[in-house]
């Protein structure tokens, strides 16, 4: 509010307004400049040099500055500049060097007013003092700035950059004798007028050169600086070292960079190669524009705000010989395209998942928040002005960790490293997996893998009888739910907007920062906040409250870490669950389409307790000595089945690998190869590369042992001429040496070579072996104290 | 001075006449198919020479004796196990390996096989370059730190190398870009870059260059009949042809059109905008450095087909010979003392006009600068002599040979349009746009840019402490002029002043038809001047002319990207 009453005022009764529009130029232009009323601008290029009139609709010619029948070089402006005091008052920076002024004022077609003639080389820029009507300040490609006094015929004083080329100069807005340089080799420098002799500050900004530079309006210390290196940097420059603090990388390299009046954080750039388009940025969100103009078809040259108080206007001039006025309102709005949504897994399993707060707040279901939106943080104030801020795009963050005890995946690989699946009759294989499984307290997969012996053994295995026994002694399961969902709701556009309560009600801050991640800002819920400073900060401190609140709630709503313990005479054979990094799809799937199969992971909605349900417990009364093994097939393909769609493809391969030709034909290949890879895959993600390599080597599927063979290739180089060696191991076609010689016996090493990673010296795997019996030395007589192990 | 015996020499030198044997691409063939047998040991102890380890090399060495004494007692008729490989590899090691106990092994082992009989190829030049005598080459030579180093990381001390070493901070960075060009990554083939560095020189009849990257071609793989001729290289690199002829005598007249034709999605064969903005420093590349070749008057390699011959010297050829210390190409001893006075004369006017324009503050109108400009762009400068026939092996990689660098029409109405330096500069534009499609290639190419432009040692011929920016500045303006580039801020009456008649000869038969240079043209410019100061002169030659190559193809491409 405070803001916009402020432009008002600046503005005083001669309110700008107008529309988006453009106009043809007859040629490209090179730079841009308008009055200080803002009612006019002037286009300056190589061809053309024109005054035109912002009218409410359109744009008006007004004065033709080039005139004479064959205009000089003196006409070829690189850069133009309208005086901000005196409004008759222009400057140009021309090509062949020249700086030239111009009166207005002057009867004749001609305004050329003065010429100097000092630059070597061309004048790169040239800028008048903001608040002295007669200094005049340019820099040149030569490396000299010249200062100009333009009730004289030549420059008061020459400061030299001692380096290439000026890129840009510019007076700072609230140090009188204060102005910063920058340069083609990545250098910013700070002189003082009074000063020539020598720079007060100098810093390297950019690698390469420094294109453009801008002080702030408002703020004296910050100095932005956009370079080749498709960078703009903000400067602190008030500190003794100019520290750098805020960064936006763009696409290509900047060409002007001009802090947008009355927003302490936007700045617009645009570039000189590639891309055409005028970004504006908010400092503070550096990886997306907050705005972009695309209107122009070749890259743009001249950017300039139309009015010191208006941030609503921007006025651009492009190589495509157009002079655009954009309207702010008209500006496209990249955030609106980006996706707010994301997913992603941590390293313990966690899951975090990121979406649109609208939503997720849709799903009724998901947020049985009682009292409504209460626990929603309220602290910002009415945000003056919807396309000021950064569009809404606040998501909510959950989070859903894995319980550290009971979800940890240490049973898979315990389960992996000691379950056996082959060398032993099957039935004692059968015995050890249910051995392993029971110490591992999963008495659902042992009592699978006991059954499965039964069932497959021989009908007189005398083992048989204890079944029933062991099934009924059965213990207490432990129902696991391996997701804690912790509801964490965060905008993206957090920072930035605490970043501009800070102006209002910097003791917020304090409050704020740390409360980040958990807080939720809801830019809707906002709009009730409006009103005074400490009713927000209250609800600030509210919110913080809300945050316990809110897990207190979510353990109203979980069935977190409960422990479930079911009667002792129940044929409890719910599997436990889970968690394995599929398991986003598994949650999806289990609320789409098994809702019987619920109290799984991270199921927030349903909170009634959980039904026991057996899916095998049908074969239970069918269960027979006297029935053939091949009885139970589509029973245990079922359960395998089962087991794999539970995430726990582990069991599915162990007892395919362990059944083997008992129940492989019952499985299609592909679901069975299927199987595998998930198997395979989480066991290398957990680094178990030998019980990997045995599943493959054990499996069946073509397509899975082949897996072994693949990528089998070791690329060596030469050990003379350091290339890489393509077709055979042991000669090396650049240099047709025998790379790899046995260093025992001077042979060539056709078969197993083995050498030292310290010297790398080595040979034939039988000689070195024999050799390091007997000495502790490199056989190559290297001195290094080779080592096998 | 009449007769010219240093153009006939640079003729033969350069490959002009091949000895009655076969093409290059021959030998290659050949010579590939011995080193797979018998000569295998020789070529590996030779790729061991360029260990960094010293007793690696030694052992390689001693072995590298050892196995040719072998050949040679064997004495089985002629020199039949002794292949002629092993032979040239020998040659080029006792003429150009900086490690000296090598190149006297070499000379050595040469000696001991012409003793037993063996037919031993000589090297025809006695230094890398036809222009400077090899005794120049060693007083004015840079420490040999620099060679050894180049010799252990490429294997061998080319000519090129050779005389770049005069301005080492020049060729390390030259060597850096040149590597990254060719071998680092990159979106084209290996054997592709190769090929169109061979493409690209041969436009200039530079056979130096063709027969390097004709070797190179092979080592990476690529198929020896392309080489027998364009037909046979696949259509997409075919199409490059039209942007190489252009590229290379007219860059000009380049326009989005010709991208577009390579570039659109329709056109077929298609190359990516990074394929083509690497096909396109390449083929810059290889111009340029054909017009530093010329422009040295680099002899061929000893391994070169042209480079080397079995027969035995004729006592004719002797005199001829460019290392004898009287040599009629040594600059300073042409013609006695008058020669001698005139020359330094010219040297105390030349700095003379560079102190005076410095100082200058003279006024002059617009008119009067495009004018100069002008007149220095289309001034005629007679180039020298029109050449023979190139050799066959460079001529048949070569579609509408008789395209050449036209001069542009004295304010004609067909004069193509200058181009404003200030409009499409190498900093501003040309750099982003090659560092975003070739990432890394950018910054290479700007700091060789910037190398040349600030090397300096502060001398002239016989003055020290003289700052030559001018005329450092005039020459490298002067190039860009001749291909069309002016610059705004430049008075182009400073090259009337300080480039004397026979150093625009020289620069123009260089940046223009580098095929044309001779010796005469080299030694008649800067009469006073090192050798050193006049391959810097070549090397700024050689920049601006990528550099103006490189501007008119980035603009073309930057406007198709629009």
């Amino acid at each position: 509010m405070e803001k916009m009453s402020r432009v008002t005022t600046a503005l005083g009764s001669s309110a700008i307004s107008g529309r988006t529009m453009f106009c043809h130029l007859d040629a490209p232009a090179n730079a841009i400049s308008v009055c200080r009323d803002a009612t006019q601008v002037v286009v300056a290029g190589r061809n053309i040099f024109k005054i035109y009139a912002l009218e409410e609709e359109q744009f008006v010619e007004k004065l033709n500055l080039r005139v004479g029948r064959k205009p000089s070089l003196n006409f070829s402006c690189a850069d133009v500049m309208w005086h901000q005091m005196e409004e008759n008052l222009l400057a140009t920076a021309a090509t062949n060097g020249a700086v030239v002024t111009w009166n207005l004022g002057k009867p004749s077609r001609n305004k050329q007013d003065q010429l100097f003639t000092e630059h070597k080389r061309t004048v790169n820029k040239v800028c008048f003092h903001p608040t002295e009507v007669y200094m005049l300040l340019s820099g040149s490609q030569d490396g000299f700035m010249k200062c100009f006094d333009l009730r004289k015929k030549e420059s008061v004083s020459t400061f030299s950059g001692q380096s290439e080329s000026v890129r840009d100069v510019q007076f700072s807005m609230k140090d009188y004798f204060t102005f910063a340089a920058s340069f083609e080799n990545g250098n910013v420098q700070l002189w003082d007028i009074r000063r020539p002799d020598r720079y007060e500050r100098m810093f390297t900004a950019h690698t390469g050169p420094v294109f453009c530079c801008d002080w702030h309006p408002d703020d004296r210390g910050w100095l932005a600086t956009g370079g080749r290196d498709k960078m703009v940097k903000v400067w602190d420059m008030t500190t003794t070292r100019a520290k750098e603090i805020y960064c936006v990388q763009t696409i290509a390299s900047v060409a002007r960079v001009k802090w947008r009046p009355e927003k302490k954080f936007h700045l617009a750039t645009c570039s000189m190669m590639v891309d055409h388009n005028i970004y504006v940025w908010d400092v503070r969100r550096p990886f997306i524009p907050f705005a972009t103009f695309e209107e122009h078809k070749d890259v743009t040259t001249g950017i300039v705000w139309r009015h010191q108080h208006d941030p609503h206007f921007l006025l651009s001039g492009s190589k495509d010989s157009t002079l655009y006025q954009h309207m702010f309102k008209d500006a496209t709005r990249p955030v609106d395209k980006a996706n707010p949504e994301g997913l992603c897994f941590g390293l313990f399993g966690d899951l975090a998942f990121a979406a649109k707060e609208s939503l997720i707040s849709s799903d009724a279901n998901r947020k049985p928040y009682p009292g409504g939106d209460r626990r929603y943080p309220i602290f910002f104030f009415k945000k003056p002005d919807p396309t000021e801020q950064f569009a809404h795009v606040s998501s909510a963050l959950s989070v859903f960790e894995t319980d550290l005890d009971s979800n940890r995946m240490d049973w898979f690989v315990k389960t992996a490293q000691l379950y056996l699946l082959c060398g032993k009759p099957f039935a004692e294989l059968c015995d050890h997996n249910a051995k392993v499984a029971r110490e591992l307290k999963r008495p659902q997969v042992s009592t699978t893998w006991t059954m499965l012996r039964i069932m497959f053994s021989d009908p007189a295995n005398p083992t048989t009888p204890g079944l029933n026994h062991s099934l009924s002694k059965l213990g207490t399961l432990p129902l696991m739910n391996s997701f804690n969902m912790k509801e964490i709701s965060s905008g993206m556009g957090t920072e930035s907007r605490l970043e501009r309560s800070k102006g209002e009600s910097r003791q917020d801050n304090i409050h704020l920062e740390p409360g980040n991640s958990h807080i939720s800002i809801n830019n809707e819920e906002n709009e009730e906040t409006e009103g005074s400073e400490g009713q927000a900060e209250y609800m600030f401190g509210d919110a913080e409250l809300d945050d316990d609140d809110l897990y207190s709630m979510e353990h109203d709503n979980q069935t977190e870490e409960q422990e479930y313990t079911l009667p002792q005479e129940a044929f409890q054979l719910r599997h436990e669950i889970m968690d394995n990094p599929s398991a986003p799809e598994h949650l999806q799937q289990d609320k789409a389409d098994s809702p019987h199969v619920s109290g799984n992971e991270a199921e927030v909605t349903c909170l009634t307790p959980i039904e026991s349900f057996s899916l095998i417990s049908i074969s239970q009364p069918l269960f027979s000595p006297h029935l053939p093994a091949s009885f139970f097939c589509p029973i245990v393909r079922e359960m395998l089945s089962y087991y794999a769609e539970q995430g726990d493809v582990q069991m599915a391969v162990s007892v395919l690998i362990v059944l083997g030709e008992r129940i492989r034909k019952e499985i299609d290949d592909l679901t069975q190869e299927h199987w595998y890879m998930s198997y395979i895959d989480l066991l290398q993600r957990f680094e178990l590369w030998n019980v990997s390599n045995e599943v493959i080597k054990l499996s069946t599927c073509s397509a899975i042992t082949c897996l072994n063979q693949t990528s089998t290739t070791l690329h060596i180089n030469c050990s003379n001429c350091k290339r890489p060696m393509n077709n055979k191991g042991w000669i090396c076609d650049r240099c047709h040496q025998c790379a790899s010689v046995c260093a025992v016996c001077h042979h060539v090493v056709k078969g197993l070579f083995v050498w030292c990673q310290g010297c790398n010296h080595g040979g034939h795997l039988e000689h070195i072996m024999n050799w390091l019996k007997s000495s502790a030395h490199c056989p190559a007589g290297c001195g290094h104290l080779c080592e096998y192990t | 001075m009449a007769s010219n015996p240093a153009a006939g020499f640079t003729c033969q030198a350069n490959g002009g006449n091949t000895p009655g044997r076969g093409s290059v691409y021959g030998d290659l063939r050949r010579n590939r198919s011995e080193s797979e047998c018998d000569v295998g040991q020789t070529v590996k102890s030779l790729a061991r020479l360029c260990s960094r380890d010293e007793e690696e090399r030694a052992a390689a060495l001693e072995e590298l004796c050892q196995g040719v004494l072998l050949c040679l007692e064997l004495d089985r008729p002629g020199s039949a196990r002794l292949s002629e490989q092993t032979l040239l590899h020998l040659l080029r090691l006792s003429r150009s390996c900086p490690l000296k106990e090598v190149r006297g092994r070499a000379t050595e082992l040469l000696r001991t096989a012409k003793e037993q009989g063996v037919e031993v190829p000589r090297a025809l030049a006695s230094g890398p370059s036809a222009f400077i005598p090899a005794k120049e080459m060693l007083k004015e030579g840079p420490d040999q730190d620099i060679l050894i180093e180049s010799f252990l990381s490429l294997g061998r001390v080319d000519h090129i190398t050779m005389v770049m070493a005069l301005h080492p901070a020049y060729l390390s960075c030259f060597l850096r870009t040149q590597h990254a060009l060719l071998e680092m990554d990159g979106p084209l083939p290996r054997h592709w870059r190769h090929y169109i560095a061979v493409m690209a020189a041969a436009r200039h009849h530079c056979s130096y260059p063709v027969q390097q990257h004709s070797a190179g071609f092979l080592e990476a793989g690529g198929e020896e009949s392309w080489l027998s001729g364009l037909q046979h290289a696949p259509t997409k690199l075919r199409s490059l042809q039209t942007l190489n002829k252009l590229l290379a005598h007219r860059p000009w007249l380049i326009t989005q059109q010709h991208i577009q034709e390579l570039v659109c999605p329709g056109a077929e064969p298609r190359w990516s905008l990074a394929e083509l903005i690497h096909a396109v420093v390449l083929m810059a590349h290889a111009h340029s450095l054909c017009s530093f070749v010329w422009g040295c008057g680099l002899n061929p390699e000893p391994d070169h087909i042209g480079g080397y011959t079995f027969q035995l010297p004729s006592p004719s050829h002797l005199p001829r010979s460019p290392c004898s210390p009287h040599s009629p190409h040594s600059p300073a001893h042409e013609d006695g003392r008058q020669e001698l006075v005139d020359g330094a004369m010219e040297v105390e006017m030349l700095m003379q006009r560079m102190v005076e324009l410095q100082q200058q503050e003279e006024e002059c109108t617009q008119e009067e600068m495009v004018t100069r400009f002008e007149r220095e762009r289309s001034e005629s400068i007679p180039t020298a002599v029109v050449r023979g026939a190139p050799p066959d092996l460079v001529l048949r990689l070569v579609e509408d040979p008789e395209f050449r660098y036209e001069d542009f029409a004295p304010r004609g109405e067909q004069a193509p349009p200058t181009m404003r330096a200030q409009d499409y500069s190498w900093e501003d534009h040309g750099f982003s746009l090659v560092n975003r499609l070739l990432p890394d290639m950018g910054q290479l190419l700007d700091e060789k840019f910037q190398v040349v432009s600030n090397l300096t040692y502060n001398r002239m011929a016989m003055h020290e402490g003289v700052d030559t920016y001018t005329l450092r500045k005039a020459l490298w303006n002067y190039i860009h002029c001749l291909y069309g580039i002016r610059y705004d801020d430049y008075d182009y009456g400073s090259v009337n002043v300080l480039l004397e008649r026979s150093l625009k000869v020289f620069v123009k038969t260089m940046a223009c038809y580098p095929e044309q240079t001779t010796a005469r043209v080299y030694h008649a410019f800067w009469r006073h001047f090192r050798h050193s100061e006049k391959v810097h002169a070549n090397l700024i030659v050689m920049e601006a002319r990528l550099q103006a190559a490189l501007l008119y193809t980035l603009r073309a491409i930057t406007h198709y990207m629009r």
